[in-house]
């Protein structure tokens, strides 16, 4: 069977284009739609390149203080360029496969794919990023990350749209995630956390990640931290971690699969939540 | 569709290229370059690493249209002068190469690292090859090899 081969040079093209050919998948790093091509597990009636749009690989502060940063923006080069301003970003994306893989899957693609393994996935929805999505019909849309993802490999985007960025603010305190899995590289998660601290709003922001059919926040287990971390003194009450990791736990749903059983995984999670608050709660108070 | 590209510096174009393939395939079975290895299709094992402008890639995971105009490396393209790399000499020096299969995506990879990181750690190298599967295990023996191409080649000026 024939597959069309589309390769817009810009993004207003590569936007007509989709709007054309709504089935066209589109392609960046392809370390996600190659595998399926490779091993034809769906023949695509066309692919939609968006390595020649340029745009795509650029990042920038806007005026409102947020980084907005493409879809085609590699791990490699996140991790290189943005891994001071986005540490929780960053850790996730070292984890993600091998060099090789890193050089060219991009977030914009993890949120494409919209797994609920994706490892970009978790630090977004604790950063509260958003995810800038446009169509030629409809213009821009500004998605949440905690309103994106509606299923397993479902998201929020249309048919029509295409990823054109993720928004967020650089980092306002410290910012972990932690992945279980069998070595420390080339796994996918079997489970995932993050956390990021806002200091300033006196609140964290949670991501599950490979632990429920969406990645998802732990809503319950933020405003426990917002209401009884001593955000004054710093002092860590230390039954507050281990009941942060049981809400934590709670908020996820996860399945028994090849990868690990669901209960496994509640227990993991409630591990990873408390082990990154520990850390990123010590690393807010060693200055003082 | 037609596929124009430079590999190891030489302008190629391959023909009848389905538009669903693999720059892998192009190069194995289009341009006659079987140096770069097919194994698990998937990204998985690193036998295919190739460079793509100048970053080491898996080249079962690039759409073939997606190289046109770009410049590729393999395996095929690293000796140079009638010489062999130094990490390719160090490789069958150390005994690094058993059944050879996995041999070609771990010398570009390895290749790579000493072009950004000329004196790496153990923990650097060991990170830089974790895409990079061998399933006699020789992996100690290739720790060696990159070990011994890193002194060559800070010694040669």
């Amino acid at each position: 069977m024939t597959v069309d081969f589309l390769r817009p040079a810009t993004w207003a093209e590569a936007l007509e284009v989709k709007a054309e050919r709504p089935g066209a998948v589109p392609v960046q790093g392809g370390t996600d739609v190659m595998v399926e091509l490779n091993f034809d597990v769906h023949r695509p009636d066309a692919l939609l390149d968006l390595n020649r749009v340029a745009a795509l690989g650029e990042w920038g502060a806007e005026e409102d203080g947020r980084l907005r940063v493409g879809a085609g923006v590699t791990y490699a080069r996140l991790i290189a360029e943005l891994g001071d301003r986005l540490p929780g970003l960053a850790q996730a994306a070292r984890t993600v496969g091998s060099p090789q893989i890193r050089n060219r899957g991009t977030v914009g693609g993890n949120l494409g794919a919209a797994s609920p393994a994706g490892d970009g996935h978790p630090p977004l929805l604790a950063a509260g990023a958003e995810i800038e999505v446009e169509s030629a019909a409809r213009g821009v849309r500004m998605i949440p990350a905690e309103e994106f993802y509606l299923g397993v490999k479902r998201s929020a985007l249309e048919p029509d749209e295409l990823i054109r960025a993720f928004w967020t603010r650089p980092a306002g305190g410290p910012q972990y995630f932690s992945k279980v899995g069998t070595r420390n590289a080339m796994v996918i998660a079997v489970c995932s956390f993050a956390l990021a601290l806002h200091p300033a709003e006196r609140r964290a922001g949670t991501g599950i990640g490979s632990a429920a059919p969406t990645p998802r926040r732990a809503v319950a287990a933020e405003e426990f931290l917002a209401a009884e971390l001593d955000w004054d003194t710093g002092r860590l009450d230390p039954g507050l971690p281990r009941r942060f990791g049981e809400l934590a736990a709670g908020a996820a749903s996860p399945i028994d699969d090849v990868r690990g059983t669901a209960t496994y995984r509640r227990h993991a999670v409630a591990v990873l939540a408390r082990r990154t608050l520990a850390w990123a709660w010590h690393d807010l108070w060693k200055e003082g | 569709m037609r596929v124009s590209l430079t590999v190891n510096g030489r302008h190629r174009t391959a023909d009848d290229v389905w538009e669903g393939e693999s720059l892998l395939y192009v190069l194995r079975e289009r341009l006659g370059l079987p140096g770069s290895k097919n194994a698990c299709e998937q990204g998985e094992c690193g036998s295919c690493t190739v460079y793509l402008d100048g970053l080491p890639v898996c080249a079962c995971l690039v759409a073939a249209g997606q190289a046109e105009g770009r410049e590729v490396r393999t395996v095929e393209g690293l000796a140079g002068d009638g010489r062999l790399d130094p990490v390719q000499e160090a490789f069958t020096e150390c005994g690094a190469v058993q059944c050879g299969f996995c041999t070609p995506g771990l010398i570009v990879q390895a290749h790579d690292l000493l072009n950004r990181t000329p004196r790496p750690t153990d923990a650097q190298i060991r990170e830089a090859l974790a895409g990079n599967l061998c399933r006699c295990t020789g992996y100690e023996k290739i720790l060696d090899a990159v070990r011994l191409a890193a002194t060559r080649k800070a010694a040669t000026p």
